[in-house]
Parts: C-alpha cells; structure tokens; sequence
C-alpha cells in the first residue's frame, strides 16, 4: 500500500510537469491550429537557462530566493524566446497550409536542438549536471518519502496553473484568447489583435514549458540538447488524451501520462515505458480522436 | 521492338546497374558506400513521395517500416541463411532479393495495420500517428533481445552491390511512376487534391490511401533490407525521428509528388552530409601568410545547415525547388 501510495505521489509529481508542458501545446493548438514542435525545445532551453544563470552567473544554489530567481529568470527567456519562434517562423506562413507550418515547426526543433548541440554556439552534446536550486532534504511522511524538489515541484505547477486560469479567465487578454481559438475571423472583427494575441500565447506557452523543464531538471539531474525530445512527445500526447485546445483536458491528460509511466515503471514492462505513451495515443486518436474532454468538430463540406 | 518508352528507361537503368555492378571491384570502397546510400535514399524518398507527395497524406514513421524491413530480411539472412546450407552465389543472387521481398511485405503489413485504422485521421494527426508508431518500434527493437537490443544486430552479410541497389531503385521509381499513371492511379492525385470532391465523386479513397501506404511501406521495407546488407550492422537508434524526417525533407526538397525532383533531392541531400564532412576536414591556405584556415567548424554547423535549410526552404518556397508553378487553388 505504502509503495502503491509512493508510486501515486511520483506519477502525480511526472504528471504536473507534462501538464506544464502540454498546455503549451494547447493554447498553441487553440489559436494557430497547429502542432508547435519546437515547444519541446523549449522545454531544454528552460533547463539550460537555470543551469546558466546558476553556473555562469552566480545566483545561489540550494536557496529558496535563488532558485525562484533561476525559475523566473528560465521562465522569462523561454517566454522571449516563444516570441521570437513564432515571429522569425510561423508568422509569415500565417496563411500557408497546416502541413508547411508543421514542417517548420519541425525545421525550428532542429535548428534550436542543433544549435544547443554544437560546441562553440551552443552547450556541446554532452549532458550536464544540473545544480540542486533549492536546499534539498528528505520528509517521511507515515512511510511515504518526499524530498523537497518534489514539494516544490508540486507547489511551482499548481501556483503555474492557478496563474494560467487566472490569466484566461478573467483578463481581457485571455478572453481575447478564448475567443480567438473559437473563431478567428470573428475575433478580428470584433477588434482583437489577433497577431498580438498569438504572440502572447506563444509567450506564456512557452513561459510554462520553461518552468516545466526546470522542474524536469531538478527531478533528473542531467540534462542534455535532446532532453526535450522524449518529455515533449509525451506531453503532446497528453494534450491530445484532453482533448486538443483545450486547458483543463492538458491538465488532465498529462497527469494521466505522468501516472501510467510511473506506475508501468514499476513492472516488468519498464523498459517499454517510453512506448506506452505512443500506444495511449494511437489508442485514443482511435477511439475518441477528440480527446477525454474535447468535443468533436464537424467538419462541413 | 515495341517495348513502351517507360519500360525501356527502366530496361536501360537495370542494364547499367548490371554493368556498374560488374566493375565495382575496381572503385573505392568509401566512395561505393556513399553511392549506395543514395540508391538507398532514392528508393526511400520515392516511396515515401508516393504517401506524401501523390496522395497528400502526411507519414513521419517512415524509418519505422524501413526498420522493420532491416531488421525482417536482417534476421532471415543471418539466422535462417546458414541453416540452407547454400553456396554464396544462390545466397547473394537467390535468398538475398527473396529476403528483401520478405523485408518489404512485413513492412507493407505493418504499414496496413498502422494506415487502415488511422487513416481516420487527416494532418498533423496522422503526422503524430505515424511518428508514435515509429518510436513504438524503435523502442521495442531496442528491449528484444533476439534482435540484439540496444547493441544492435551484427554480422549482417554485406550481400547488397550496386546492381542490387539501383535496380531497386530503378523499380521503385518506375512503379510508383506507372501506378500514378494508370488509370485508376490517378485517384491518389484526386485525394491529394480534394478528398471531399474524389469522394463524391465515387472513389473509395480510404482505399486509395490504404494503398499508398502498403506499396509506400513495401519499398521502404525493401530499403532497409537493402541498408541492413550495406552496411552489415544494424541499430535501432538509426530508426528514430530524425531519420524519417530525413526523408520527409527529400521528398519536400524535390516538391512533393515530382517524380524526377524527389529522386534528385535524394541524390543530393544524401551526397550534401558527405561532402560536407569532406570538405571540414581540409583547410584553405591563409593568403596572409600564417597558419592555415581550418574548415572544422563546417562539421558542426552541418546539421544547423541543414534545419536552416528546412526552415528557409518552407518559408520562400514551400512547393520544393523543382515543382512547376500550378494554377493556384483555394486551399482547404
């Protein structure tokens, strides 16, 4: 029971992180129609952020003041850099095919895991130690262990997505974002920027894929250019298990993925654990190509 | 004699794949290597067009039915092969292409169970479909064992020579060519062109799809027999992502569903990483006296090249680099 109750904890803690991660592709999702795979290189430029600005600018480690600075400080230049993405990249193909915006989508992915790979632009192939941000210690709790990364883990993604509900519930930019993923013409013709509200999706998608690599991080210590590969597909695919574009169905899609990895971890089938993902997804594009909390689209001739 | 002026080119190439073959023992094995590759490229660029390009479809799991090409005619030549009890000719010139058929109609299988229950599915989903199934069999070659894992799959008989290659390639070329030209095959243009209006107007085009991802996975099966026994050693990590985007860009480079300009972009983007390593490790002599300029640095930039050219090539010309200007259409 106690390690059942472990395993929960863990697969809850893997699941906010991808839910992090997959409501970047959501709200992407909402408002461009389209699959941004450079979030998950997104997601490795958050980790790599925090590694810099504490191994090559000094802020503090194991300090609760430095690791919230390195946590922003990731946030702020993925948000930049998500910005500058959809600019430089997708912004001129506004009315080009779904199929040439994901081609380079993919070609953006390449290029930012390329550059991150290369020795003298970037970090060089090899992984990296990643430094332990907030002071680390260990709780038993009635048989449970937590360490403390985890309860900030924990604390980070839930402050996270009550800031996001916030933001798209009750601002006039989230609404102009709701409204801009129910229709875009009509959007525009009610006087919403669309273009500026893109930009700003983009940004606080990529904010949260940002965090969501720092938490990564501290969870799996090492990380890599191709860190992002693996835990980006995963949270594509638990947006997709919620339902494509839509928010809480992320949430609620990547703590299924967090959940059923962990939980598959712990069998016979670990080494398989990578695959289960795909399999849920082949499965439920099958079955329910909606999602768990989407509804269909009819599609009109 | 009245053989149809398609038959002949393909008669022509299969004929100076024989004769290039004969006298491959007198050319550089490094430069044969790379040579074959592209022949390798051709066949998979051009099936993979017949999915993307003439059907309008979208398969990112193209590595993955080649993989489970490798690895089927992989394991039939190093483990059903010595038990025959042939002599090396009848291995290279009987048992080699049945195994390479083998490879390709599992993988044309494979292709079936993945293409007919997702092909529901339009876009990006498919896209994802495809790429999950990919990793999926990428993940499992690496976990059995009987297929060597994670190490690999080694001592594969190095049976495939130029004849092998591009006559392969020659055929692929041909029949996906022929295929489209026939009568019916011109129902895969419709459902590139406009799904709703092929429908209405009678064509089963799941079936037509269905079909491009059979012959599609069937080459690309064969390929990778033909890969397993170039390069006598096979890795699942030589299967991911990466690779069937490879290919995805060559059919892209040549504009999708162009015959000629996919084969030449497979040619080129094939050559282009060799090259490019070639020329990174040489220097130019500095004009100013001194050391040398080294052109190390063109190894690393190799692949940021590459995904620039990717990003360049879809933003000022998504059509690919030989597709003739159509009509415009109003896009869906």
């Amino acid at each position: 029971m106690t390690e059942f109750l472990q395993q929960l904890l863990n697969g809850v803690l893997l699941g906010a992180i991808y839910a992090l991660i997959a409501l970047g592709y959501t709200m992407v999702y909402g408002v461009l129609r389209f699959i941004n795979f450079a979030h998950s290189d997104v997601f490795m430029l958050g980790a790599f952020a925090a590694w810099v600005s504490v191994e090559k600018l000094g802020l503090p480690t194991r300090s609760v003041p430095g690791g919230l600075a390195a946590l922003l400080a990731a946030m702020s230049v993925c948000a930049v850099l998500g910005v500058v993405i959809e600019r430089l990249a997708y912004r001129p193909l506004r009315q080009r095919s779904t199929l040439t915006v994901l081609i380079t989508a993919i070609g953006v992915s390449l290029l930012i895991q390329n550059v991150a790979q290369s020795p003298r632009l970037g970090f060089g192939p090899n992984p990296r130690a990643f430094p332990e941000l907030f002071p680390s210690s260990q709780l038993h709790v009635g048989g449970l262990t937590v360490s403390t990364h985890q309860l900030v883990v924990l604390a980070v993604a839930l402050v996270l997505l009550a800031v996001l509900y916030w933001i798209v519930h009750r601002t006039r930019i989230g609404t102009a974002m709701r409204a801009l993923s129910f229709n875009a013409t009509a959007a525009s013709l009610v006087g919403i920027d669309n273009d500026r509200v893109i930009s700003f999706t983009f940004g606080l998608g990529s904010a949260l894929a940002g965090a969501g690599g720092v938490l990564y991080a501290m969870n799996y210590p090492s990380i890599d250019p191709l860190m992002g590969t693996l835990p980006g597909l995963k949270a594509f695919v638990a947006a997709v298990l919620g339902g494509i574009g839509n928010l809480p169905g992320a949430a609620l899609g990547g703590l299924v993925i967090g959940l059923v990895e962990t939980f598959v971890s712990g069998t016979r089938l670990s080494t398989f654990r990578d695959a289960i993902a795909f399999g849920i997804l082949i499965a439920i594009l099958l079955f329910r190509p909606a999602g768990l909390l989407g509804r269909p689209r009819v599609e009109k001739v | 004699m009245a053989i149809p002026k398609a038959q002949r080119w393909l008669l022509v190439a299969l004929v100076l794949s024989g004769a290039a073959s004969a006298v491959s023992g007198s050319i550089d094995p490094y430069f044969l290597d790379v040579v074959m590759g592209v022949g390798v490229g051709v066949v998979l660029a051009s099936s993979l067009n017949l999915i993307n390009g003439f059907t309008g479809q979208f398969s990112l799991g193209h590595a993955g039915f080649m993989a489970v090409g490798a690895y089927t005619s992989a394991m039939l030549s190093t483990v059903v092969a010595p038990r025959m009890g042939w002599g090396a000719g009848a291995l290279q010139w009987v048992f080699f292409p049945a195994s390479l058929v083998a490879g390709g109609l599992v993988a044309a299988l494979a292709g079936l169970a993945v293409g007919a229950p997702s092909l529901r599915l339009k876009g990006d989903y498919l896209a994802i479909v495809t790429l999950g199934f990919g990793e999926i069999i990428r993940v499992v070659l690496q976990n059995v064992d009987a297929v060597g894992g994670a190490r690999g799959l080694t001592g594969v008989p190095t049976h495939t020579n130029l004849l092998w290659t591009f006559g392969t390639a020659s055929l692929t070329v041909y029949t996906v060519w022929a295929l489209l030209e026939s009568t019916r095959g011109r129902g895969f243009l419709a459902v590139a062109d406009d799904e709703v209006a092929a429908e209405a107007m009678g064509l089963d085009t799941t079936r037509y799809k269905i079909t491009a991802f059979g012959i599609g996975s069937f080459f690309a099966g064969v390929a990778g027999g033909l890969y397993a026994h170039l390069k006598g050693y096979l890795n699942p990590g030589g299967f991911s992502f990466e690779k069937s985007i490879e290919i995805v860009v060559m059919v892209i480079l040549g504009g999708m569903g162009r015959h000629a300009g996919v084969v030449f972009a497979a040619i080129l983007l094939t050559l282009l990483p060799e090259g490019l390593r070639e020329l990174g490790s040489r220097s130019i002599p500095n004009p100013f006296g001194g050391p040398a300029w080294s052109l190390d640095w063109i190894k690393d930039a190799r692949m940021i090249l590459y995904s620039l050219l990717l990003i360049l090539l879809m933003l000022l010309r998504p059509e690919g680099l030989f597709h003739r200007r159509q009509p415009r259409r109003p896009s869906s």
